[in-house]
């Protein structure tokens, strides 16, 4: 299926789905002031990617920062990839933190327990 | 009965003020907040945990009104703002203090009383699992916010919701709020 690319700006992530390469990454800043219109393609992109699943998808998170209205949608996400996972196929969430970023690593963990899906708690240098 | 809503909020958020507007807030306006800010705190070397939590905090305070906020009441000297509101940040001793102030109908005070009350009732540890129901429970409103905008502020900020209602006539008051941001957040309300 067509990989899913959206070019990062200063409020909105860099978003790149792509089956072909093993490649599912959302990184940057979320800090629209609509996010349900930025998040709503990769959504549907989803939806559509949920037929035809990877083996293991490995999604990567690597967010500077976040908004609350961002955290539902990325929630929204989370939930699509836990339908993946729940039809049996592997689904694992990289959460990548800057080290002393707390805010960040809770946020993560935030999802991890609402979210049946393995996480993985990836710190890296500032 | 109607007061100069200026210079309240001039009294309100003085101080050291490395920041302020008064006047419509609108998607360019959040970005130029956020772009000054953001290479102030980079300028005065402050440490990177703290500069994170201005920067968020300043998002949803923004963000609040943005999505909150009344028109301004029709005999407001501002007419031409669509989103009338007020904004100051202030440097303190061990951080910085994020006050905003916007128009708010009578009619709905009650409802954002309680729920800033509630947040100011909770422990840290309560507020984090406030933040996590409502995140999993609620959807974005309407008006485009999520409900979590206060909470994550409470979170984020450590400290309790400084806040204020002053009635500008029988259907408007100003609601004026204020957060301290430190580098640390966990000392009070555990």
């Amino acid at each position: 299926m067509k990989p899913i690319v959206i070019e990062g700006t200063p409020k909105t992530p860099s978003i790149k789905f792509d089956p072909s390469e093993g490649v599912f990454e959302i990184s940057g800043r979320s800090i629209p002031e609509n996010s349900v219109e930025f998040y709503r393609p990769l959504l549907e992109w989803l939806d559509q990617y949920k037929e035809v699943p990877l083996e293991k998808t490995v999604v990567k998170i690597r967010l500077e920062y976040f908004n609350t209205s961002s955290s539902k949608c990325i929630l929204d996400v989370f939930k699509k990839l836990e339908a993946i996972h729940k039809a049996k196929n592997e689904v694992e969430v990289n959460w990548y933190y800057e080290e002393d970023d707390e805010d960040m690593l809770e946020a993560g963990e935030d999802y991890e327990s609402i979210i049946r899906v393995p996480f993985k708690m990836m710190e890296i240098e500032a | 009965m109607s007061f100069d809503v200026e210079d309240y909020f001039s009294a309100v958020s003085s101080g050291d003020t490395i920041l302020c507007f008064k006047g419509n807030v609108d998607s360019e306006r959040i970005n130029e907040t956020l772009d000054t800010i953001e290479e102030k705190l980079i300028r005065d070397n402050e440490p990177p945990r703290l500069r994170k939590r201005v920067y968020n905090v300043l998002v949803e305070s923004l963000q609040n009104l943005y999505h909150h906020m009344e028109k301004a009441p029709p005999d407001f000297h501002d007419q031409k703002s669509e989103r009338y509101g007020m904004l100051a940040i202030n440097r303190t001793g061990n951080g910085y203090r994020i006050y905003t102030c916007n128009f708010i109908l009578n009619d709905n005070i009650p409802q954002l009383e309680e729920k800033i009350e509630q947040i100011n009732r909770s422990t840290h540890k309560e507020i984090s699992e406030l933040y996590k129901f409502i995140l999993n429970h609620q959807r974005i409103s309407a008006k485009g916010g999520g409900g979590l905008g206060l909470v994550d502020i409470a979170r984020k900020t450590g400290n309790k919701l400084e806040y204020s209602f002053k009635k500008y006539n029988d259907k408007y008051s100003l609601f004026c709020m204020n957060a301290l941001v430190r580098e640390d957040n966990k000392n009070i309300n555990t």
